[in-house]
């Protein structure tokens, strides 16, 4: 019964999203103000609908009712309750009524919350969101139906990818999504503004909070994912220019661009129709994510069930929505007056660089995630492409970005003064070259290019702490008077100044694992020592132990360091009987300068099992640890931009034009 | 100039829909690998017999004396998969009647003798390639691996992993059908 009621629910919010999607358009093409209006209640509708039928699906996950054929398929009675919920979004199906609930939750959000936003644009974007959700709920109603029966049901279910059986993976997909498909919103005011045929700072600065929301979802899950990956898949990396892992980062990238020239939209009304173009691909890179994780375009290590058939859907979804906004900005874009004019060096070059580089980044991960296909469709060959591409591209690319980013806050708005600028960053350009010196005096070893990266995140952290500092005259007025001016400054300056400050924290997490990692693959027998970076490992054997829904054998890994005992390692190898598949769970001592990684492989050979001997992976990653650290100052640097009360729904519409630049250099 | 820019964005997501479109041809699987090999001469090798197997080694002219197609697996005594593929290949040899030379990948010759004397030898030929040069010049990614291999010394097919379960085992005999319809055509 529940299921019915679920998929009926899901029938209406199609029904609620048809009339979405035309009459609030119409409304504000006649002037209707009720016709307007009906816009709001119809988002709150179908937000409701799609909650009903969420949570319809999660009871029959929770109940393990497996006459749900999605039920079935990914869940067990053996599993964990946590899994039985998180597996709700874990199968094709389920994840793509979450992906449409949180369509429907940023829509709602915006009904609810956008009663500063004038009535047309209100009309035009939600109906905007309308179409999408059309396009996505059609799709599960006619070709992934989730609540689907099966009948005669089976005993017990098959139980879900045991590699995604994992609390970093249970929250990651909710967060990627909510990050990927808030864009959605911001699509969805450029097209109407496109529509409207007028985009002006107020635009952005309506805007500009979605996009942050947006963006902090999407940083954090990577972040997560990420995570997962490191310890998981039991490969010692976090990163590894997977496709899937791509097409979630593409989106990141331009997103990011976005935050930035939207900024420029409002501040100074230029970059107009730029923005909307950034708006417009940020989601299109989105949909594109969703297109190739669900139809099996490209060989990765996460897609979902390849199905041609919903291959062949989505792409018409992406052909009408981004052909169709993008035909739309060729026809009204250049009609866009380009506004406020500025120098070369100036707040607007800075974030034009920004943007140019970041855009020039992505378009980069697109071709080599694209390449492949190209290849086998143009010349009939097959060919892969690898990091060495994506980090040879990437990081020569970003450097200067972060060179840039140190400076840029310095700069002012139009004309920056040169002389100004270089006076008030040389100390920190001499302090700079002298920390990296003693980093390359003390760490030697390594190639050039990671000393330049690190004296370069050495600059972003000091660039940016030293403006913060300035701002609320750090050490130059009473502690007391500092701390006034630090309450007194707008948050979005403290968000900005955490965020700059958290990527250069995660970059010298990146570089430490990346340059100084050490890693030992070896055959141990009970008794068996290694010594990796300056600790020493011994091998106490393996037992095994039975888990809720799998067996696993645990290894015992004893750790000293100069003699002294510091931690007992224990890596798993878990078999899970009823999805015949086995996962790595490595094990990880975690501390600031590093982490100790282990974890155990199949012995390779039949005649060394026999004797107890296994294959044992150590790796000593230096600063790993400074990655998810400094991605959770990303993440809150975001939010506490995002508590600015200039951003807060229903702050006054003073023109931020009139009031003084935040930035303008202290007269010293 | 300016409305010609503004064009472009559209442009290019058209001309990646088309690539897209194309990719989703369901006959294309994005996870088969070809062989480099395929419709080329098979690489110069040759190896040396396994001790205590009885049959001989395995060289590249010895593909072409056959004088019929013949099946090239590439197996060792350390690979779990080959243990199951090994009743797999012993029954289309015995069915199918076709040669199958074997290459012992990186194995030591007494455990692979005691493998196949535990297991039966269905093997023809087999050649022991203790350093892995060969398994090289054939370009494996792992083992198992096997070819099907044309009287004139052509590899006319290559399955990587294992040749179990209904799905891969019907692909396998589709392709030696293939191989044999060529055989009598030319």
């Amino acid at each position: 019964m529940i299921p019915e009621i679920g998929q009926f629910a899901l029938a209406l919010a199609f029904a609620l999203a048809l009339v979405q999607s035309v009459l609030p358009m119409l409304g504000a093409a006649r002037k209707n103000t009720v016709w307007m209006a009906s816009a709001t209640a119809t988002s709150i509708g179908q937000c409701l609908l799609l909650g009903i039928a969420f949570f319809a699906l999660m009871r029959s996950f929770i109940i393990s009712d497996f006459t749900v054929l999605n039920v079935a398929e990914n869940s067990n009675t053996l599993k964990p309750m946590l899994f039985k919920i998180a597996g709700t979004w874990a199968s094709h199906e389920g994840s793509l009524l979450l992906w449409v609930l949180i369509l429907a939750l940023f829509g709602a959000c915006v009904a609810i919350y956008g009663r500063n936003v004038p009535a047309s644009l209100k009309a035009r974007t939600l109906s905007v969101q309308a179409w999408i959700s059309v396009g996505f709920i059609s799709f599960m109603l006619f070709t992934s139906n989730p609540f689907e029966r099966v009948f005669p049901p089976p005993l017990d279910g098959q139980d879900l990818n045991p590699l995604l059986q994992d609390m970093g993976l249970a929250l990651h997909p909710p967060l990627l999504y909510l990050g990927y498909v808030g864009f959605s919103i911001v699509f969805s005011f450029a097209v109407a503004a496109l529509i409207e045929g007028r985009v002006d700072p107020a635009w952005a600065r309506w805007v500009r909070p979605w996009t942050l929301a947006a963006w902090v979802f999407l940083t954090a899950g990577i972040a997560l994912g990420s995570w997962w990956a490191y310890y998981e898949l039991g490969w010692g990396g976090w990163w590894f220019w997977d496709p899937v892992e791509n097409v979630s980062f593409m989106p990141w990238l331009l997103g990011t661009a976005l935050l930035h020239s939207a900024i420029v939209t409002e501040k100074r009304d230029a970059f107009k129709s730029w923005t909307i173009l950034l708006a417009i691909l940020t989601f299109s890179l989105s949909l594109l994510g969703t297109f190739i994780v669900r139809s099996g375009l490209l060989t990765s290590v996460h897609a979902f069930a390849v199905d041609p058939e919903r291959g062949l859907y989505i792409l018409g979804l992406l052909a009408i929505s981004i052909g169709g906004s993008l035909s739309l900005y060729a026809w009204r874009a250049p009609a866009m007056e380009p506004g406020g004019l500025f120098r070369p060096i100036s707040r607007e070059g800075g974030l034009l660089l920004n943007n140019v580089l970041l855009a020039t980044a992505t378009a980069s991960i697109l071709f080599g995630t694209l390449y492949p296909l190209f290849m086998e469709a143009f010349a009939d060959e097959k060919i892969s492409v690898g990091p060495p591409y994506f980090n040879a591209i990437f990081i020569p690319l970003m450097l200067p970005l972060v060179v840039a980013m140190g400076i840029g806050p310095y700069l002012s708005w139009k004309r920056a003064n040169m002389k100004g600028v270089a006076q008030r960053l040389y100390a920190v350009g001499i302090a700079t070259a002298v920390i990296a010196v003693i980093f390359w005096y003390v760490a030697r070893g390594g190639p050039v290019l990671a000393y330049v990266s690190v004296a370069i995140t050495i600059w972003l952290l000091l660039t940016t702490l030293r403006e913060w500092a300035s701002r609320v005259k750090l050490f130059e007025v009473p502690l007391a008077t500092s701390w006034s001016r630090a309450k007194g400054l707008p948050r979005s300056a403290h968000g900005m100044t955490l965020a700059h400050a958290g990527l250069a924290v995660a970059m010298f997490g990146f570089i430490g694992s990346t340059v100084w990692k050490s890693e030992e693959i070896v055959f141990v027998q009970p008794g068996s020592e290694i010594s990796i970076s300056d600790f020493d490992v011994r091998f106490d054997g393996v037992e095994r132990v039975a888990g809720p829904n799998y067996v696993a054998d645990r290894g015992a890994l004893a750790v000293y360091r100069d003699g002294e005992f510091i931690t007992t390692l224990y890596p798993e190898k878990r078999f899970y009987p009823v999805a015949q598949s086995q996962t790595t769970e490595s094990a990880i001592w975690s501390t600031l300068a590093g982490d100790i990684y282990a974890s155990l492989a199949d012995p390779a050979d039949e005649a060394v099992d026999a004797s107890g001997a296994w294959t044992l992976r150590i790796l000593y990653e230096p600063l790993v640890f400074l990655i998810w650290l400094g991605s959770v100052m990303l993440v809150v640097g975001g939010l506490v931009s995002l508590s600015d009360r200039r951003l807060r729904v229903g702050a006054p519409k003073s023109s931020t034009l009139a009031t003084q630049p935040p930035n303008a250099a202290p007269a010293e | 100039m300016r409305r010609l820019l503004a064009f472009l964005p559209v442009v290019l997501a058209l001309v990646l829909g088309g690539v897209f479109y194309w990719g989703l041809n369901p006959n294309r699987n994005p996870n088969e690998i070809p062989s480099v090999l395929i419709s080329k001469p098979a690489p110069e090798f040759a190896l040396s017999p396994v001790d205590g197997t009885g049959v001989p080694g395995l060289a590249t002219q010895d593909l072409e004396t056959a004088g019929e197609i013949v099946i090239v697996n590439v197996f060792a005594s350390w690979c779990v998969p080959c243990r199951a593929e090994h009743a797999v290949l012993t029954r289309i040899k015995r069915e199918q009647n076709v040669p199958l030379f074997g290459i012992n990948y990186k194995d030591k010759p007494e455990d692979a003798a005691r493998w196949l004397e535990d297991l039966g030898n269905p093997y023809t030929r087999i050649g022991s390639d203790l350093d892995g040069r060969a398994g090289i010049e054939w370009g494996i990614s792992g083992v198992p691996e096997t070819f099907i291999v044309s009287s004139d010394g052509t590899v006319l097919h290559r399955t990587v992993g294992p040749v179990v379960g209904d799905d891969a085992v019907t692909k396998f005999n589709r392709a030696l059908q293939a191989a044999r319809d060529l055989e009598s055509a030319s």
